[in-house]
């Protein structure tokens, strides 16, 4: 895959190096120093930083304004886009605007229902979704134009990508299917859905690597490691769409509470490593919410550190 | 069909509280078979406002009656005397119905006493649900018959979402995920590429999105 964009991540994933990325959830308050902050402490151990865009509807200091702030401290953001508050108005005007600050990936969702957020009384927009934006994305960025048909007299030059759910409805067929159909509308890179159930991942992956998908673009594997048996639990029985196997429940139960974050850390450590080596597999997304000091330690844990210098 | 549910009485109450002389217009349409507008419930609803207007205190006229249509001109003109002789009118009809009810009464105070709700079917006595939402370009025809616009959660024309999770929406376990309802009919059809091909942004123009619309149909307009 040659490099068509000024994406760092894109050329680290290019040169054939496990790329690894990370996240940071933008704070409920106009407090940028907290951006800042969280990303000191992961920018060393990372090739880019994404930015969630209002995650779980629930309302925060923006993706956009967040994504420059850390392109301001010489760091390579992923913006997130939701196309759950915004038309394609909104939308394109968002890219145009982060293209002109240099933000140079982005990562489209579709986003949660708002039904999960602090505004459940709000209208949704859901005038695209994750699928229609990327060809916008790949519209503006590869032609030139917006979905008006209007010529751009200047690109945005984003390294474009998508989330994918392997484990999600009906099945690891269709999961596979609709990863086909993202690289289709133009998703170059993948960031999966936190993985705990490997088994079932493989299932995917391999069908994913059966259909070629995997020579046409890069999948990072979705880490989030447990900090407590409380959120594994939460996880499993509370987030629609994630796979948290027993055995796992059962071995933090294992450990006195105090030792649990501990435990968490260790088993995220070896999912990594075991992850690492598939086929298919080109480096990893740590969503470590609100947990980003673990970081470094999961990224050396799994033999990633020192990061390329691109 | 349109389906509606009967407004609460206290709300109702609160809007003819000041008013004596009270007609309430039922359907025979949709809300009848929704059993929130037709006669049935115009006569529970006079009966209750009697009531309230006799403890209250209060001297008053209550007449129910009902036409085939409140979206029809020609029957909402067969009630003008009954209408011309109340302070004030409650519709039972759909949305529609009431402000049809209001354009031919333009001087008439009317209250609508149903909450309208959406386009669809009959589940089960008492149990209705939604199918479509009116977009004006129908889509069934590449979505195995089953509409993601009124069905999906997020009006996704490329689902399932990351939170489709056992046949369910990501929203709450009692709604069916369209998307997986959409993939096993097209396993059944034969159809399951098309889940592989990007369908593109949808033109919004016809659905509400292009503002009130209006339909002309010239082939029945002339005679
Ligand atoms: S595609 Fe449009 S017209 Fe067809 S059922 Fe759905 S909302 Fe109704
Ligand atoms: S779970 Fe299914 S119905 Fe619900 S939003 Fe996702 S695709 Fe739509």
């Amino acid at each position: 895959m040659s490099v068509k964009t000024p994406s760092t991540l894109e050329k680290i994933l290019a040169s054939g190096q496990q790329a690894v990325t990370s996240e940071i959830g933008p704070p409920r308050s106009t407090d940028g120093a907290e951006i800042e902050h969280k990303a000191n402490l992961i920018k060393d151990y990372v090739d880019a930083i994404n930015v969630t865009d209002n995650q779980t509807s629930v309302v925060r200091l923006c993706s956009l304004a967040a994504c420059i702030r850390l392109k301001q401290m010489g760091l390579e953001p992923v913006m997130q886009m939701t196309t759950r508050d915004r038309n394609r108005i909104a939308i394109q005007s968002d890219i145009l605007g982060a293209a002109s600050f240099g933000i140079n990936n982005i990562l489209c969702l579709t986003g949660d229902h708002q039904i999960f957020g602090d505004h459940a009384a709000s209208a949704n927009v859901f005038d695209l979704d994750s699928v229609q934006l990327l060809e916008t994305v790949r519209l503006m960025r590869d032609e030139g134009k917006l979905m008006s048909g209007f010529d751009l007299p200047s690109r945005p030059n984003m390294f474009v990508g998508a989330a994918e759910n392997p484990f999600a409805g009906p099945n690891v067929l269709v999961r596979a299917m609709r990863l086909a159909k993202k690289i289709k509308a133009g998703a170059e890179f993948i960031q999966t859905q936190c993985i705990y159930n490997i088994p079932k991942f493989k299932e995917w992956l391999k069908i994913a690597v059966d259909k070629g998908l995997t020579q046409k673009v890069h999948i990072l594997a979705g880490i989030t490691p447990f900090k407590s048996l409380g959120m594994a639990r939460y996880m499993k029985s509370r987030v629609p769409g994630m796979d948290v196997p027993d055995n796992l429940i059962e071995r933090l139960k294992g450990v006195p509470k105090e030792k649990q974050a501990e435990e968490g850390i260790r088993l995220a450590i070896e999912m990594m490593q075991e992850l690492k080596g598939l086929n298919g597999v080109k480096g990893f997304h740590i969503m470590a919410i609100e947990w980003e000091e673990k970081v470094p330690e999961l990224v050396k844990g799994a033999g990633l550190y020192p990061r390329p210098t691109a | 069909m349109i389906k509606a549910t009967p407004k609460p009485l206290e709300e109702i109450i609160d809007y003819v509280k000041d008013f004596s002389n009270i007609l309430i217009v039922g359907c025979d349409g949709c809300v009848t078979v929704c059993e929130a507008g037709g006669m049935k419930e115009a006569k529970i609803l006079g009966s209750a406002l009697r009531l309230y207007y006799t403890q209250a205190g209060k001297d008053h006229e209550v007449i129910e009656t009902t036409v085939t249509r409140q979206c029809d001109k020609e029957y909402l003109a067969g009630i003008k005397d009954l209408v011309e002789n109340a302070d004030a009118v409650i519709s039972l009809a759909c949305g529609c119905g009431i402000q049809y009810l209001t354009e031919m009464y333009y001087h008439k105070i009317v209250f609508p006493g149903v909450n309208t709700h959406f386009m669809g079917i009959n589940a089960e006595r008492g149990r209705y649900e939604e199918r479509c939402a009116g977009c004006g370009q129908c889509i069934l025809a590449s979505t195995g018959g089953i509409c993601p616009i009124a069905r999906c959660s997020k009006r996704m024309l490329n689902g399932p979402c990351g939170g489709s999770d056992n046949g369910k929406c990501e929203v709450n376990k009692d709604i069916p995920c369209a998307w997986h309802l959409i993939y096993e009919r097209l396993e059944i059809l034969g159809q399951l590429n098309r889940l592989e091909e990007p369908v593109s942004a949808k033109d919004w123009r016809t659905s509400r999105d292009g503002g009130p619309r209006v339909i002309i149909r010239d082939d029945l307009r002339k005679d």
